[in-house]
């Protein structure tokens, strides 16, 4: 699929999530081309500060005017930081998809060995 | 045009003094409210009420009426799940005296013809199901799943066995998922094969004795029979699982096959998508469950018995209890009891053969055009993949609306979730070959305006009361109230 923006430093899930890792900090959104298939989102249900998450489990909730979507954890990990800003405009979200991160997870096990770099990504699409 | 002023409310339209008929002559003496109500329960300010002559509140209601698509009106490519015919006959018999004068408290030796029609009910469904008992309680069919699952529940509590998930196909309706995380479940997701049905192999993998039920729409969501659904049953009970069926495509099937036989314990019927009862509209509605005799102990009660004619109401001990207050939607079922014995065991029996030949004839006049994901054959109706439509810059839902500029309803789109930009499309046994042609007509005129002039699909609805709603202020800023003064 032409059009969508995949930058080169960080990593990808099959399910379309984006992982920036900082030590043991990783920091997940939802790809631009995620967006562009979820359409005007409205609304994103995200996890609590503390909150235990298991790979491959529902990390948060992505409300688009066409359809509900989760978002997955790409570790297992406690969820150290969310993006308080996206309750008010989840729409940032469409507009820029990098910009707009969901939540920080401290990982306490390995990533996702489904996980693949922009190259990777660029070739599911 | 003058009387086309629905904008406007009638509160809006109100003119003090207009009324809709004349002074009324009394022929007894009047009393004051003053000597009947006491001061403290009467209102201090008159209501407000809309003050308009009798033509206007019709012209209002009849204009606002042409606004809408329903079907007594046009065409709905999605029958079953939005609108489809029901006999009109259906609504003057459950408008008898003799069943809306009923109260639902009265001594059941008083109600023993209503009684009756329900237990005859419960029989017919079973008959033509397969199932042992049936339970007409539950308001609707997600509220039958709901039900069912409790049942299912109490059966292997009442075994010794707390089994706590539930297995779904990604492919089912979301109510699944829902009725089963009500009912206490986890659920669990199976994968479809790429034919569209299910991963037999992955749904063995993820049976075991913790799995209470496996839940599954028989034909699908996309239109396909399950045709591996009696190696799926087998593989169920062999642990212990209960095998659901969603009955929501139950019109494929009736006069060809029944649930009860193919291997399923316990299924949910949607009298308005199977057996005519009204659509929408959030109610009254009734979604019946049907069940093998190993369950029967654990159906809501009341139940009602037939002693040698005599009906009486029964509450086994067993019972997961009442679900709905009284007996259930009871005027519904009389309408769904009406169609049974005006189709007959002969018309029944065409049912599921109609609306498979209507399926299927529409599609071949069409997939030229646009063609499904999985390879058929098809049964009652078919997923259309729109996902070509993107290369020209538009969706499915735009799609959609043009369609509706046509004069006929815009199919379910973007489900079932396992198809792309999805369309599906339901013509029902109910429409003839005329309305299919003129759609099939319609579908392919719509297809060449999106290769020829996109920017018109893309701006659709052109000949409607209502251009594109800004859906995403709708789901974030929904303002359903106007302002009184």
């Amino acid at each position: 699929m032409s059009g969508s923006i995949v930058p080169e430093d960080l990593k990808y899930a099959p399910s379309h999530e984006w992982v920036r890792i900082d030590g043991d900090v990783i920091t997940v959104g939802i790809t631009d081309h995620a967006q562009h298939e979820l359409g005007d989102i409205v609304f994103v249900e995200l996890p609590e500060v503390g909150q235990k998450v298991e790979q491959g489990k529902g990390l948060a909730v992505i409300e688009a005017v066409k359809t509900v979507a989760d978002v997955y954890a790409p570790a297992d990990g406690e969820v150290v930081e969310v993006n308080a800003a996206l309750a008010d405009s989840a729409g940032s979200i469409n507009a820029d998809a990098y910009a707009s991160w969901i939540a920080k997870i401290k990982i306490s096990g390995p990533l996702s060995a489904e996980l693949v770099d922009a190259a990777g990504y660029k070739a599911l699409l | 045009m003058l009387h086309d002023d629905t904008g406007r409310t009638l509160f809006e339209k109100s003119r003090p003094g207009q009324r809709g008929t004349g002074e009324i002559e009394w022929d007894v003496p009047r009393v004051g409210l003053d000597t009947l109500v006491p001061a403290k329960f009467r209102r201090k300010k008159a209501p407000r009420l809309p003050e308009l002559s009798e033509g206007e509140v019709v012209r209002h209601f009849v204009n606002l009426s042409t606004k809408n698509h329903h079907i007594d009106k046009g065409f709905y490519p999605l029958g079953s799940c939005t609108m489809k015919y029901n006999p009109k006959v259906n609504e003057s018999l459950a408008r008898l005296a003799g069943f809306t004068t009923l109260h639902p408290l009265q001594p059941a030796e008083t109600i023993q013809g209503a009684l009756e029609l329900m237990w005859r009910l419960e029989r017919m469904l079973g008959e033509i199901s397969g199932m042992d008992s049936v339970s007409l309680q539950p308001a609707a069919g997600a509220h039958g799943e709901l039900t069912a699952l409790l049942v299912v529940r109490a059966y292997h509590l009442s075994r010794g066995e707390d089994r706590r998930k539930v297995l779904i196909p990604d492919s089912a309706h979301g109510t699944n998922p829902a009725s089963a995380a009500i009912a206490g479940f986890e659920c669990v997701t199976v994968k479809s094969a790429p034919d569209g049905r299910t991963d037999v192999e992955d749904l063995k993998s993820k049976l075991g004795p913790d799995v209470a039920a496996f839940m599954i729409t028989n034909p699908n969501t996309v239109g396909i029979f399950e045709t591996r659904v009696e190696e799926i049953c087998a593989a169920c009970h062999a642990v212990g699982t209960q095998v659901y069926m969603d009955g929501a495509n139950l019109n494929a099937l009736v006069g060809i096959t029944r649930p009860g036989d193919l291997g399923f314990d316990v299924m949910h019927f949607n009298l308005h998508k199977t057996f005519t009862t009204p659509h929408g509209g959030g109610g009254p509605g009734c979604g019946p469950i049907g069940v093998k005799s190993h369950l029967s102990a654990f159906l809501p009660s009341p139940r009602v018995e037939n002693h040698e004619g005599k009906f009486t109401l029964a509450k086994p001990a067993t019972s997961i209890g009442p679900v709905h207050g009284a007996f259930g939607n009871f005027l519904i079922m009389v309408r769904a009891y009406a169609y049974i014995l005006a189709m007959g065991p002969e018309g029944l029996a065409n049912v599921g053969h109609t609306a498979v030949l209507n399926a299927n004839y529409l599609y071949a006049k069409i997939k030229e055009g646009m063609s499904c994901k999985f390879d058929g054959p098809y049964m009652h109706e078919f997923v259309l993949d729109g996902s070509p439509l993107k290369a020209l810059g538009l969706h499915t839902s735009d799609f959609a609306k043009r369609l509706m500029d046509f004069g006929v309803y815009a199919p379910t789109i973007y489900f079932p979730l396992i198809v792309p930009e999805a369309m599906m499309i339901e013509p029902t046994e109910t429409e003839s070959r005329e309305t299919l042609d003129r759609f099939a007509e319609i579908f392919l005129e719509v297809l060449r305006e999106c290769k020829e002039s996109p920017e018109t699909v893309h701006s659709a609805p052109h000949n409607l009361p209502l251009k594109r709603v800004d859906d995403v202020k709708a789901a974030k800023d929904l303002i359903l109230t106007h302002p009184f003064e």
